[in-house]
């Protein structure tokens, strides 16, 4: 007889409350664009971020309502944009691709540490203990940090354990200028050729103690390309929305201004010192 | 909880680490030589940096004003050695980032002598004329923090500061300068409380001594003027008691309330040697040329406490002290909260209350991090009662959000006690000012 009750008690209770749900799903069914969900299902689902919309969802319900062009996904392939716009009918819209780039070329093979860091290994820990210990100030730490930031696998530390970004990977997401402490990656266009691959804001030659590769404010990149080149804080700054002439590049004593052609190849002018060494430089006796 | 009966007040939780103060403790303060060249930082405060006065190549005499204060946070800089400007540019600091500063070389023989400014009479101060000659004569915390000691003493509006607490605790193992500060300069103290007295408007003055100090202590109630409403209180030895927060609570038994100033109790809480420096200073009109420094360590030959003129490069101190053996690592203002160097390069700046110098001896260990199994050392530790245990986990997970949220990170004043006694060496310091560093961060960019 219990059972009988319990049974019944049971079952009363979920009907009712099964009623319950069925009427508020009529009642308060909100209607969605079925598009939505259709385009996020073309979306690459990374959740990166590079399009400025919190999310691949987010995004699929900007583009639905025309808020934004499919060409903004920087992950997507041209195949999967274009097949985004011609289901949405819309254009693909046009958005320069963009690649992370590092300002420094100072890998343990040209730069020198002052000191070993030898705790928590993390660039932002490093960072915090008298900057790191390695000369430059300004230079990267060369832990990796960006490296594990990376959800693309678009940063590998190479063996002077300077980060190289694989720019047929990299889709602009900007993890990597969020990690790292030195401030040194930014989101460039493909189409920047100049790159100043330093940040130093020291001059002079004693620099290159520290750093072989390091840009010793000479002005003579600002000398040749005089309409596109400035110096600023004792660094060029190139005016991309001027010509870029790849003369900046061919008097410059060290190669810390680089041209950087389409498909990521880095060249250095012709004047500048070549750097022979393949081992880490021994760290300065302090 | 203990069962032994405390002698004396202090606060709860906190570690015992060993000393180590009877090398330097009984060595009288000596005087330094210049170094050929001193470099003076413009931001050795925390605050705006200083806005220079002079020019490159310009002569200036010891005691001279180099620099003037930008805005209320902020204090003048003096010329600590009579010489010429040789450069105004970029200058090493100790957090290893590059600033300002000025490059002074000093003339091969150049006086000890100080130039007086215009002296400030006690008698006939109101407490704005003491709180701007503070700030002209450049003094900020001596204790490590470099905070602008005239900013503690304008207390927030609808604030009274009814108590002033001087702080001789030195709790950091290896340091002894308050302690010879207190021993050597207490006249110098006691007028300097004269004139925080007057400044805060403060009724009574509380000296807060560690018991490892009885003979600081004894010889401050020894000094103290019959006029003046100060007590010598003794507090027991433990870490971190020289935090300000800690020391009100053992000496007053009161909490300063998370992310408040020790004014919320009407209390200002100012270093010893600070107020010793005041006392020495506003008399004649003078800035901070030089400040007491403990150099100790294994690697050192003639250890001892030294008055260093500011901007003396540390390579020239470690010389001068003398080196034996091989100097594997130095740390700046002591082994617990002191910070490990990268370059010998940088400046003794006002902050700088020491510095220890070990050899491969002592820190050639390595230590292996194991996990953490919540067995609760750094709970018993931590002296503001945070849970180092959960923040060290998130830490590692990067959820850094959520340790300021809800586990209080940004009450953390790094002390290190969680390091300190973790058995599984697990870095927490370090992860907390690596979490810090990135909330900041995020609050900057949003």
């Amino acid at each position: 007889m219990i059972e009988l009750t319990s049974v019944a008690a049971l079952g009363g209770l979920t009907l009712m409350l099964a009623t319950g749900l069925v009427v508020a799903n009529r009642r308060l069914h909100v209607e969605e664009d079925p598009r939505i969900d259709r385009v996020e299902e073309m979306l690459p689902h990374t959740n990166c971020g590079a399009c400025g919309y919190p999310g691949c969802r987010a995004f699929a319900e900007a583009l639905v309502s025309a808020a934004a062009l499919p060409g903004k996904c920087t992950v997507s392939s041209d195949a999967q944009r274009d097949a985004i716009a011609a289901y949405l009918g819309v254009d693909v819209g046009a958005e320069e691709r963009r690649v992370a780039r590092l300002a420094c070329a100072g890998g343990n093979n040209v730069a020198r540490n002052h000191a070993e860091y030898k705790g928590h290994q993390s660039c932002q820990a490093a960072a915090l203990v008298a900057g790191g210990g390695k000369g430059c100030f300004w230079g990267c730490l060369g832990i990796g940090d960006c490296e594990r930031s990376c959800d693309f696998d678009a940063i590998t530390l190479n063996r002077y354990t300077l980060p190289v970004v694989d720019e047929a990977l990299c889709t602009a997401c900007g993890d990597c200028v969020e990690a790292c402490p030195k401030d040194l990656f930014s989101l460039e266009a493909v189409s920047h050729a100049l790159w100043v691959a330093c940040r130093n804001l020291e001059q002079g030659d004693e620099l290159l103690e520290d750093c072989a590769v390091a840009c010793t404010a000479c002005a003579r990149c600002a000398m040749d390309a005089p309409d596109t080149i400035e110096m600023q804080d004792k660094l060029p700054v190139v005016n991309y929305r001027a010509p870029q002439p790849r003369a900046a590049i061919e008097h410059c004593p060290t190669g810390a201004i680089v041209w950087i052609d389409p498909d990521g190849t880095v060249t250095r002018g012709d004047r500048a010192r070549p750097v022979l060494r393949h081992s880490a430089l021994p760290d300065a006796r302090t | 909880m203990s069962l032994a009966r405390h002698r004396y007040p202090t606060f709860s939780h906190g570690v015992h680490p060993p000393t180590f103060k009877a090398d330097t403790a009984a060595l009288p303060i000596r005087q330094f030589p210049f170094a050929p060249v001193l470099v003076i930082p413009l931001s050795q405060h925390i605050g705006n940096p200083s806005v220079p006065v002079v020019r490159e190549g310009q002569e200036v005499v010891r005691g001279q004003l180099l620099a003037r204060a930008d805005g209320f946070v902020s204090v003048a800089q003096h010329a600590s050695a009579s010489g010429v400007v040789s450069r105004i540019g970029l200058v090493p600091s100790i957090a290893g980032r590059m600033v300002r500063g000025i490059y002074l070389k000093t003339w091969p023989g150049s006086s000890q002598e100080v130039a007086e400014g215009e002296a400030l009479r006690l008698e006939n101060a109101s407490p704005e004329d003491i709180v701007t000659a503070i700030q002209n004569a450049g003094i900020v915390g001596l204790g490590g923090a470099a905070f602008p000691t005239h900013v503690k003493l304008k207390p927030p509006d609808g604030k009274t500061i009814d108590t002033l607490m001087l702080n001789g605790v030195e709790c950091e193992p290896y340091l002894t300068t308050d302690h010879r500060v207190m021993l050597e300069q207490a006249s110098d103290v006691y007028l300097g409380i004269r004139y925080l007295l007057k400044a805060t408007g403060a009724k009574r003055a509380i000296v807060g001594v560690e018991s490892n100090k009885l003979d600081a202590a004894n010889r401050l109630r020894a000094a103290a003027p019959p006029d003046l409403p100060v007590s010598v209180e003794v507090v027991e030895v433990k870490y971190p008691q020289g935090a300000e927060k800690m020391l009100i609570t053992a000496l007053t038994g009161r909490e300063v309330p998370s992310g408040a100033l020790p004014a919320e109790l009407g209390i200002v809480v100012v270093n010893v040697a600070t107020a010793a420096e005041i006392g020495r200073l506003l008399p004649h009109g003078r800035g901070i040329q030089e400040r007491v420094v403990t150099i100790t360590g294994p690697a050192i030959r003639r250890k001892g406490n030294y008055r260093i003129p500011i901007g003396t490069p540390l390579r020239f101190a470690l010389e001068q002290a003398g080196v034996g053996g091989e100097v594997s690592r130095v740390f700046l203002g002591g082994p617990m909260m002191g910070q490990a160097l990268s370059s010998l390069d940088i400046p003794i700046t006002k902050g700088t209350s020491g510095f220890v110098a070990f050899t491969s001896r002592e820190t050639g260990v390595e230590r292996r991090e194991y996990p953490c199994i919540r067995c609760g050392y750094c709970v018993d530790a931590c002296p503001i009662h945070l849970n180092p245990a959960e923040l060290g986990l998130l830490a590692k997970n990067q959820d850094y959000e959520r340790m300021a949220a809800e586990l209080h990170l940004m009450d953390c004043f790094e002390c290190g006690s969680c390091s300190y006694v973790c058995p599984a060496h697990i870095p927490l310091v370090q992860r907390f000012r690596t979490a810090k560093a990135a909330v900041r961060k995020a609050e900057r960019a949003s």
